[in-house]
């Protein structure tokens, strides 16, 4: 059976035009996806022969490994929640609801990719645009610390270098490509220029090119050391004022290396200014899945994007009081609830570590370095295959995941539903 | 089952102006009589139908964009959970549990979501989803819309009915929302529109041409309310010059200019900023077909956002503040900045007055409605403070001695002596927006009517009387006691479903799958998983 | 030596097979060096190297990519995180990318 107009939730881009071959129980094929999004289509089989749950690694059903974990939340003193990247927002709700009854920190992959472009959006605000707005008008693209051929290869193809749209009949004619990076990747091939910046030199860039388009003039010893030339930021400072509609793609180079929120903000402000000269949009590049999805209901639901804490019964935020690399590597979790996503394969080691020390329990499809430690585990359905619900692209356009396959588990929305009850119980007991 | 008894009852739809009578309700609905029910007594109180709010910016993703944007406003502001409530945030753009809890408590149970991009129409119905309590429906945006452009564009009057009549139903939307007609389209390349008979961008079409069709859908297609409109020119000194060919344009047929306030300016420069609220006032009066809601200025903070995306940048570009811009393909846009109305700054202080210039100018309170466009003009939670300055003229005269003198020299605030009373009051917030918006059963207490009932102490200041009811029932339930919310629960969504000619949906196909970049099967708004309770409003 | 962190397509495509998949394994064990640094540390493609930072250290495999002097590349996963401290200078950000580390070249045959 064929299923066309499926949502991928692999990367960012959410691509929703796939077309999927459903065949006794599998998926035995995938068209328009990129090979990222074909292969989180084809890899999840059904699972069938995961254990319903464990607790101490033993095979439980559900509504044990359930109430274990409604145990370990309940009496924690300062439980983390964290992940909720590969789930779909209903599930997301139950989870911060689960973080307002726990008095819990909750906090998402936001604060280890995207974070601090969240950080500038609150200190400069954000010039931004849709996705199909890039696809029509824009006529240069820079990838600044971003290597989309491989972490969203359809960015390319979908939506920003070659394809053809309403005022860019020519596609990749009407368009110039320029990839800022400190290695030449794969993406430079698709590009017309390539800078190579110096690792940490990004802000020294950025800041001399906001220099330049207000029109300062520079001595070559401001970019010194940058690994980029004057005459080369001259150059993409004057295509940058004079195109008719510029998009900037915020990467993780840029998130991730020094500077962090310094370097996003210096992007904003810098694409503001350019309006003053011409049509300029910034987008941070989210990555994972639904990302996007969790900033968005944390915002509506507690009006902050990352990093929340419940402990006085209403939402505070605090970058670095409250999210989860420094609650973990100061040790201040005392149990901790990770929901779609692997934080001991992908958080720095004295953050992870500490989820081997304190009772853990994680919602999963299959197994991870998150679920090899975990006191609890719970296996549930996967969101885009098995489960649906909303997610949000990284633009912020919301599009509806699909279910294509059975499962034998409960999806993260059933199961977080079942243990924000339990939990209420316990606390009220 | 429940009986309010011996209350000073307010009911302007049916002629009810301060007579003691019972109210019978049942099943959530008003009826004639009940019996053995439990009976709140209002001795003392007055009884109104719950407030009806027709233009708030309360759902979607400008207004969380805006929340992202604004820690600092969050901060001061926290709102802890109860055993029956969620917890949150507030201030000028309070998460979405505090939203619901907040406009209960104080009286409102319908609240109108003002503006939706249709490509992100189903995070509004979430964020609905998420605002306790309340009644809403959402209008989604059409001034600009690639569709809509087109179709004037080729002088195609059916297709751009059959377009918007689809529209609504893909958004489960209620009605036609116009934001700077044209105006938004060209900012897609950085530049405005002045006048209504300047051609906007991707399509020679002119504002007044996006006016006159659209209002003449409306018509045809029946819709309960008119189209909404907001205006040219936003924020410009000089503007009611366009207001006024804004009304002009439609020709007799009915249309609703939002936050007027800011579209009632006068003088070239902000030097020569001046109040025009009596020309435009003089104009609604004049013309039966028109109505508006003021957007009142509270002094304070306020968070701007609209879908005037060059109105936006241009107060950026005044204020120096933090900016947010958001252009949605083939639709429309978004900006949003944070701004503070002073009393000693003189522009300011103009705007303030004109709100209520226009709200005691304009005769026919069925016809002028009281808003702040929260958050743009501030909090809705000022809504007393404005009722106040309505109903007591020395209170208006207090104020204008503390704001800029030119509120004194440069408006007519300081000669006007009208005083509202509690009847009209009841009309601005309640029974005159509910029939604007062709709510047949809200904004009034006769029997059939929604069980909605705000019950206020009578007290002789009215902003203490306004801002904390003894009673707020919702559906026949009590849901606010003494200024408390005592239960949750989740209120229904109205849109409207105007018959179309399905042939539409082939005719636009090609250009959607060309321009946009989601897919046509995946844009509209599923009912069964966006609006778990809702109610069809019928048109015609 | 500074260290790069990021994706890679054999990254992604890998941990849809699992993070015990060959593709997965085989992506975030993978150090990428150029030829120039390879040499100044004695190494050839498909050598061991630990890499060391005061967080931890992990055994990599080395491959020539075209890279900067002074520059080696990995795919980010269970080994690279073992090399990044916890402190995010109040941003919740770790040092993920951009931070010195020490190379170690591990004698064949170990």
């Amino acid at each position: 059976m064929e299923i066309d107009n499926v949502v991928c939730a692999f990367c960012g881009c959410v691509c929703d035009d796939i077309t999927v071959t459903v065949e006794e129980g599998r998926i035995s094929e995938v068209k328009n996806a990129c090979t990222l999004g074909r292969a989180w289509f084809l890899g999840h089989s059904s699972n069938a022969h995961r254990p319903s749950g464990t607790v101490n690694g033993r095979p439980v059903s559900t509504e044990e490994a359930v109430e274990e974990a409604a145990r370990i939340l309940a009496q924690a003193r300062y439980p983390l929640i964290f992940g909720l990247t590969s789930t779909y927002c209903e599930a997301q709700k139950e989870a911060i609801a689960l973080a307002e009854v726990l008095g819990a920190c909750i906090d998402c992959c936001t604060s280890v990719c995207h974070g601090p472009s969240g950080i500038a959006l609150q200190g400069v605000g954000e010039p931004t645009c849709t996705l199909g707005e890039v696809k029509n008008r824009a006529d240069l693209i820079i990838y600044w610390g971003s290597n989309p051929a491989e972490s969203h290869p359809r960015h390319l193809t979908r939506y920003a270098v070659t394809p053809k749209g309403l005022f860019t009949p020519r596609g990749r004619k009407d368009r110039r490509v320029v990839l800022v990076d400190v290695r030449p990747t794969p993406s430079a091939r698709a590009a017309d220029i390539f800078l190579q910046v110096k690792p940490g030199k990004d802000f020294e860039c950025l800041w001399a090119l906001r220099a330049l388009i207000k029109g300062i003039d520079l001595e070559e010893d401001a970019v010194a050391d940058t690994g980029v030339t004057l005459a080369q930021l001259k150059d993409l400072a004057d295509r940058m004022q004079s195109c008719r509609f510029g998009m900037l793609c915020v990467g993780q180079g840029l998130t991730q290396s020094r500077g962090k929120q310094m370097n996003t903000t210096a992007v904003f402000l810098l694409v503001r200014e350019l309006n003053g000269f011409t049509k300029f949009a910034a987008m941070p590049m989210r990555g994972h899945g639904n990302v996007t999805g969790i900033d968005n209901v944390l915002a509506w639901q507690t009006g902050y994007p990352f990093g929340v804490n419940f402990s006085r019964g209403y939402p505070r935020f605090n970058p670095g009081e409250f999210t989860a690399v420094d609650v973990l590597t100061r040790q201040e979790a005392d149990a901790a609830l990770i929901i779609a996503s692997d934080p001991v394969a992908n958080l720095p080691r004295p953050a992870s570590g500490r989820l081997s020390q304190i009772p853990t329990v994680a919602l999963e499809t299959r197994e991870s370095e998150t679920t090899k430690i975990a006191k609890v585990v719970i296996t549930t359905a996967p969101a885009g295959i098995s489960a649906e619900g909303t997610v949000y692209r990284m633009d912020n356009v919301p599009l509806r995941l699909r279910k294509v396959l059975p499962s034998p588990f409960p999806s993260d929305e059933e199961v977080l539903s079942r243990l924000l009850e339990r939990v209420k119980e316990l606390k009220h007991a | 089952m429940l009986k309010i008894v011996q209350g000073e009852v307010y009911d302007p739809i049916n002629g009810i102006d301060g007579e003691k009578r019972d109210i019978c309700i049942e099943g959530g609905k008003i009826v004639a009589e009940v019996e053995g029910a439990p009976t709140i007594d209002a001795s003392g109180m007055v009884v109104m139908p719950g407030g009806v709010d027709i233009h708030s910016h309360i759902a979607g993703s400008k207004v969380n964009t805006g929340r992202k944007m604004r820690p600092e406003d969050h901060r001061g502001d926290v709102v802890p959970r109860t055993n029956v409530t969620r917890s949150g945030v507030g201030y000028t753009v309070p998460s979405t549990f505090t939203t619901g809890y907040r406009y209960a408590a104080l009286g409102y149970t319908t609240v109108m979501e003002a503006a939706v991009p249709p490509l992100t129409a189903k995070h509004a119905h979430e964020e609905l989803n998420d605002i306790p309590l309340l009644d809403k429906a959402s209008f989604p945006l059409m001034g600009n819309n690639y569709f809509v452009l087109k179709y004037i564009a080729t002088g195609e009057f059916q297709k751009v009915k059959a377009f918007v009549a689809w529209l609504l139903q893909a958004t489960k939307g209620y009605a036609i929302k116009i934001v700077n007609p044209g105006g938004v389209d060209t900012w897609k390349w950085g530049k405005n529109i002045e006048s209504l008979d300047e051609k906007a961008n991707t399509f020679d079409v002119t504002p007044r041409q996006i006016l006159t069709t659209l209002a003449r859908v409306q018509e045809d297609l029946g819709l309960p309310h008119p189209i909404h409109v907001h205006c040219n020119n936003l924020g410009v000194p000089g503007n009611y010059e366009t207001t006024l060919k804004t009304m002009e344009a439609v020709e007799g047929r009915r249309i609703h200019i939002t936050h007027a306030q800011f579209n009632s300016y006068g003088g070239e420069s902000w030097a020569r900023f001046r109040s025009k609220a009596p020309e435009i006032a003089t104009y609604v009066n004049d013309h039966p077909n028109v109505t508006i809601d003021v957007g009142q200025v509270i002094f304070g903070e306020a968070t701007t956002m609209t879908a005037d995306g060059p109105w936006q940048y241009r107060l950026h570009q005044l204020t120096g503040h933090k900016w947010v811009n958001s252009d949605v393909e083939m639709e429309t846009g978004a900006g949003i900045v944070p701004y503070r109305f002073s009393k000693r700054n003189s522009v300011n202080a103009i705007q303030w007055a004109i709100g209520l210039e226009l709200l005691l100018l304009i005769e026919d309170p069925w016809r002028v409605f009281l808003t702040t466009d929260h958050p743009n003009g501030g909090p809705f939670y000022f809504y007393p403070q404005i009722i106040k300055l309505l109903m007591s003229q020395d209170a208006r005269l207090e104020m204008l001695e503390s704001v800029h003198k030119w509120a004194r020299t440069r408006t007519s605030l300081k000669e006007l002596g009208r005083e509202y009373s509690l009847y009209e009051i009841a009309i601005i917030t309640r029974a005159g927006t509910a029939k604007a918006l062709g709510l047949k059963e809200k904004g009034h207490l006769g029997v059939g009517a929604d069980a909605d009932i705000a019950i206020y102490p009578k007290l002789d200041d009215p902003e203490a009387m306004f801002s904390r009811p003894r009673y707020v029932i919702k559906g026949g339930e009590v849901i606010v006691e003494d200024g408390k919310v005592v239960k949750d629960g989740l209120g229904k969504t109205f849109f409207v479903e105007p018959a179309y000619d399905e042939a539409i949906e082939g005719e636009i196909r090609e250009d959607f799958e060309k321009y946009y970049t989601v897919t046509f099967e995946n844009y509209p708004v599923q009912l069964e998983h966006y609006l778990p309770r809702h109610e069809v409003i019928p048109c015609g | 030596m500074i260290l790069i962190t990021g994706r890679s397509t054999k990254q992604g495509t890998g941990l849809n097979k699992g993070k015990d998949s060959r593709d997965y394994q085989e992506a975030v064990r993978t150090l990428e060096m150029n030829r120039e640094d390879m040499a100044r540390f004695g190494l050839r493609d498909g050598d061991l190297v630990k890499i060391k930072t005061l967080y931890g250290e992990a055994t990599f495999t080395c491959r020539q990519e075209k890279l900067p002097k002074g520059m080696a590349f990995v795919a980010y996963g269970s080994l690279s995180s073992r090399l990044v401290g916890g402190e995010t200078h109040a941003s919740g950000m770790p040092d993920s990318k951009g931070f010195e580390v020490e190379v170690v070249h591990l004698p064949r045959g170990d």
